[in-house]
Order: structure tokens, then sequence, then C-alpha cells
């Protein structure tokens, strides 16, 4: 409700700029090593949400390959990548959102799902029905990136060793 | 519990070096450790049965026939091979004799190019038969009848080296297969080595990834209390890579068949076998 009203007032002040503010996956620039500098959306993610996403199966599912100790509430997380407790110490922002919006652009061939992206999918399907997709959006919303983006953020803990 | 927090894990390396044998029954000896066969060129150094990367208690019910889910289907299969069926009042064992006899060897080479040129799966030899000899109705791929007979026939080869041919008329379909296994599909775009190759050993959330071998089966998945294909089981791996999956029974599923069986040459016909 409050995101709504925030929107709403913005887009009278400043309407244009607002409706051209959310970056389709194909128009995102990557620059070296596959930073992405530039919001998504304008808007500042919300950590809260960014959790959400990353533990539901059915959007991020990042527990799925990652341990975190800010999911460490979550049963069975799996070890496919690394863990992610420390990763703010690891990455800037502009290289997290990246990997967020591609990682294939910083790890080469990597099994780490592309979430903002459209291109060099093959057979797409209806979400987990096996069927096939009537259209292809990307795995997760603009603002969802910035979302996780504010949630990886906070995995500041010192780098264990 | 080891995993949750733990570092990823090597893949490739044998997944419980503490496990030295399966032994069914006391009498049947399992090969669930092998030599990668050479057409693997290396992507697997050594082969290991799905049964070795299960818990303890899962891989006890597939020791002994009576703690085995899966045998009242193999019960129900046998009997479904010895009753007369359809219009020329045949049964299975009017011409392949005892199933023990006439079937002692066959899954370990299946799928196989049938006569006429085609890859045909155990299943299409099967309904080849009924139809066209038995004049019996065709049993659905995926459904019960089905599964009892693959399990039945499956059972009279455990122990024996699964051993595909891919050369000859079997290499276009085995070639077919082949890039099949390494195409990511879906929207994850995931392909099977993603998980089978090079993530074996890992977890992906709760489930430990094995080498996604098919030597085991029918297998009896103890959380859907049923006995599920090998069509059944790829289509849901496809499925879960959010992709337009494959047909059960199709031509593509039926290469991609092949392909998996011929990376688990060496390992014994195990099925029907217990995972969770
Ligand atoms: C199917 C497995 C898989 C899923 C799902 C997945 N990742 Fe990854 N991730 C990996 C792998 C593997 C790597 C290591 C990169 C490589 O291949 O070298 C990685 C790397 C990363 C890195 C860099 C970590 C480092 O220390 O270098 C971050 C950050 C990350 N992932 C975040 C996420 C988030 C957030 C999600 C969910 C939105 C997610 N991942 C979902 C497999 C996955
Ligand atoms: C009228 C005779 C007949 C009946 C009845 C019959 N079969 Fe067959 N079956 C054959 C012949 C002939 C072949 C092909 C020759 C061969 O490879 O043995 C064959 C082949 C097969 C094969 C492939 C074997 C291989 O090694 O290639 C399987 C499996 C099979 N039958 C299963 C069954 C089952 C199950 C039933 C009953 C539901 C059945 N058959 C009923 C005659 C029969
Ligand atoms: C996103 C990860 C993932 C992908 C991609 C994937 N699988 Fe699987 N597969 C699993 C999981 C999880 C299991 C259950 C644990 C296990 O046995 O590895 C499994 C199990 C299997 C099994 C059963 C093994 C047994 O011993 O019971 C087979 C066979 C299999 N997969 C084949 C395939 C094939 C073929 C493909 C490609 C078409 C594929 N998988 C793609 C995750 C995946």
């Amino acid at each position: 409700m409050r995101k709504l009203f925030v929107l709403c007032t913005a887009g009278m002040v400043m309407l244009p700029s607002v409706l051209a503010a959310e970056t389709a996956p194909g128009d995102v620039v990557f620059g070296d090593l596959g930073a992405v500098e530039e919001s998504l959306t304008g808007t500042a993610g919300n950590a809260e949400a960014g959790l959400e996403v990353a533990t539901t199966r059915s959007l991020g599912n990042c527990l799925a390959c990652h341990v975190a100790e800010g999911w460490a509430h979550m049963p069975l997380p799996g070890n496919i990548g690394p863990a992610l407790t420390s990763v703010a110490h690891r990455y800037t922002e502009a290289e997290l959102r990246g990997i967020l919006i591609n990682s294939k652009h910083m790890f080469e061939g990597t099994v780490m799902p592309s979430f903002y992206n459209v291109d060099d999918i093959i057979r797409p399907g209806d979400g987990y029905t096996g069927k096939a997709a009537t259209s292809v959006e990307p795995l997760l919303s603009a603002q969802q990136i910035e979302d996780l983006l504010a949630l990886l953020q906070t995995f500041d803990e010192p780098e264990e060793e | 519990l080891v995993f949750a927090g733990s570092a990823q894990a090597e893949p490739n390396i044998d997944p419980n070096p503490d496990v030295t044998e399966l032994v069914i029954n006391g009498e049947i000896p399992i090969t669930i450790r092998a030599p990668a066969p050479d057409h693997l060129d290396g992507a697997l150094p050594e082969i290991y049965s799905g049964w070795l990367y299960r818990d303890a208690s899962t891989r006890e019910m597939e020791m002994d026939d009576f703690e085995n889910p899966a045998m009242p289907f193999v019960d129900a299969g046998i009997e479904a091979w010895n009753a007369v069926d359809g219009s020329e009042g045949k049964s299975c064992a009017d011409c392949h004799g005892a199933i023990e006899e006439g079937m002692a060897g066959v899954r370990a080479v299946m799928p196989k190019v049938n006569e006429a040129g085609a890859l045909w799966s155990m299943e299409d030899y099967i309904n080849d038969c009924r139809v066209n000899r038995m004049g019996a109705e065709a049993y659905d791929w995926d459904k019960q009848p089905m599964k009892n007979i693959t399990a039945a026939i499956a059972a009279q080869s455990r122990g024996m080296p699964v051993n595909v041919a891919i050369d000859g008329a079997a290499a276009p379909y085995w070639e077919q297969g082949r890039e099949m296994y390494y195409t990511r599909y879906g929207k994850l775009q995931l392909s099977c080595a993603s998980c089978h190759q090079e993530n074996n050993n890992n977890f992906i959330r709760g489930d430990h990834l094995s080498q996604g071998q098919i030597n085991g089966f029918p297998v009896y998945r103890l959380k859907q209390s049923a006995l599920v294909t090998i069509h059944n089981r790829f289509y849901g791996c496809v499925r879960d890579t959010q992709a337009e999956s494959f047909a059960k029974g199709g031509d593509e599923l039926r290469a991609l068949e092949l392909y998996v069986a011929s990376r688990g040459n060496g390992l014994s016909v195990e099925g029907p076998s217990v995972r969770p």
C-alpha cells in the first residue's frame, strides 16, 4: 500500500521518467565482469521482500543452491554454489546486481540461473508444469532483483577463515 | 545433518566410501561402482549406482526382497506374464517360457534397435507382443500394468552388467541422446549434466544429487509410494528446469534413455530399486 502511494506521488511529479525507469531485460547494460551500475527500477530494494523471494521455490529459490546465515531458519539449504553469508564483502553493489540479473557474464558457463533474462531459452516452460510457456517472462521481476540486492547487502558477516 | 552449512563437495568422488557392497537377499551381488565407460572420455572418472547416495534405511530396504516395497508389483507382473490375454488366447509364457529364463538379460541391453531399425524401449517390445502377437490392448506407458511387467522383467536381470549397444544402427540415436544430455533446457537453463555430472554428490535443497543412472529402474519412490518409470523420471527432471518437457514414450526420451543407459554400462541391473 505504501509503495503504491509512493509510486503514485512520484508519478504525478515526473510521470515520463517513472515509466521509463524500469529497465527491460534486453536493455540492461553490463560493465566489466558483468556488473550492472544502474538500478533496474529506481526504487530502492526491500531486504525483507528479498528474503521472501530468495526462500520461495517458485521465485528465486536461492536456498536450493546456497547456504546463507540470513536464511539459516529454513531447513535443508543446498550447496551447489558458495555460501552467501559474507557475500557483501566480496562484491560491490553493481557486481551483485549483475550476478542476480545474469551471472553468466561473470561466471562463464555457471549452473546458476539467469534471473532477469529472456534470451537463449530452449523449450521455455510454463513454470513447473512441464507445459510450454505462452510467453517468455524473466524468472523474477525488476523490483524482485532490487529486493534481493538489498538482502545480499545485509549479508556482511566477517569472512570465516 | 552433515551438509547443512557445509561447503560445496567435490563432484565425481565416491559419495559413500564406507559402504563396500550391495548383496540382495544375501545372494545377488550388485556392482555399485564401476570404471566409467570409454565413451565418457573422463567426464565421469568412475560410475556409481544411485543406491550409494541414499541413506542407510533406504539402502537397507533394497537389500531384502521382503523389505523392498516394489516386490508386490513384481509379483503382479509375474501373474500377468502367465495370464492369457487377447484374441489369440496366449500368455507371454506361451512363447517366452518361464519369465526367469525367457527374460534373463533382457533389461541389461534395453533400449535397443529392433529389426526394422528403430530404437525401442522395453515398453515398445512388450506392446508389440501384446498388440501384434496376442491381439491384446497396448499397455499405457506410465500406468500400473506396464510398470508391473517391466519391474518383473527387470528383476530377472538383477546382478547382470548393463551393456547397451551404442554403435552401428544405434549410433544416431545415441548421438541424439548425448546432445540432449548436454542441452541446457528451460528457463533455469540446466542440462542433465548441470546436475548429474557437474554436481553429483552436492545437495540441491535436501536432495543428494546422484549421477542420474538408470540401472535401478523402475524405482520405487517412497515419496510417491509408487513405481516410477525411466521416462517419468526424465519427464520430471526436464519439467523442473521450467521447460516444456518431452512426451513419455516419445522418440526424444527413447534416445535419451539409450544415452543415459550407456553412461551406466558396467553397473549391475538393480531394478526394481528403492529411492526416497
Ligand atoms: C541452480 C543453482 C543456483 C541457484 C538456484 C542460485 N545460484 Fe547463485 N550461484 C550458483 C553457483 C554454482 C555459483 C558459483 C558461480 C560459479 O559457477 O562459479 C553461484 C554464485 C552466486 C553468487 C556469487 C558468490 C560468490 O561468493 O562468488 C551470488 C551472490 C549468488 N550466487 C546469489 C544467488 C541468489 C541471490 C540466488 C537466488 C535468486 C541464487 N544465487 C540462485 C548456483 C546457484
Ligand atoms: C505369440 C508369441 C509371443 C507372445 C504371446 C509374446 N511374445 Fe514377446 N516376443 C515374441 C517374439 C517372436 C519376439 C521377438 C524375437 C525375440 O527377440 O525373442 C518377442 C520379443 C519380446 C521382447 C524383446 C526381447 C528381446 O530380447 O529382444 C520382450 C521384452 C517381450 N517379447 C515381452 C513379452 C511380454 C511381456 C509378453 C506378454 C505380455 C510377450 N512378450 C508375449 C513372441 C511373443
Ligand atoms: C535441477 C537439477 C536436475 C536436473 C537439471 C536433472 N535432474 Fe535428474 N534428478 C535430480 C534430483 C534432485 C534427483 C533425485 C536425487 C538423485 O537421484 O540424484 C534426480 C534423479 C534422477 C534420476 C534417478 C536416479 C536414481 O538412481 O534413482 C535419473 C535417472 C535422472 N535424475 C536423470 C536425469 C536426466 C536424464 C536429466 C536431464 C534430462 C536430469 N536428470 C536433469 C535433479 C536434476
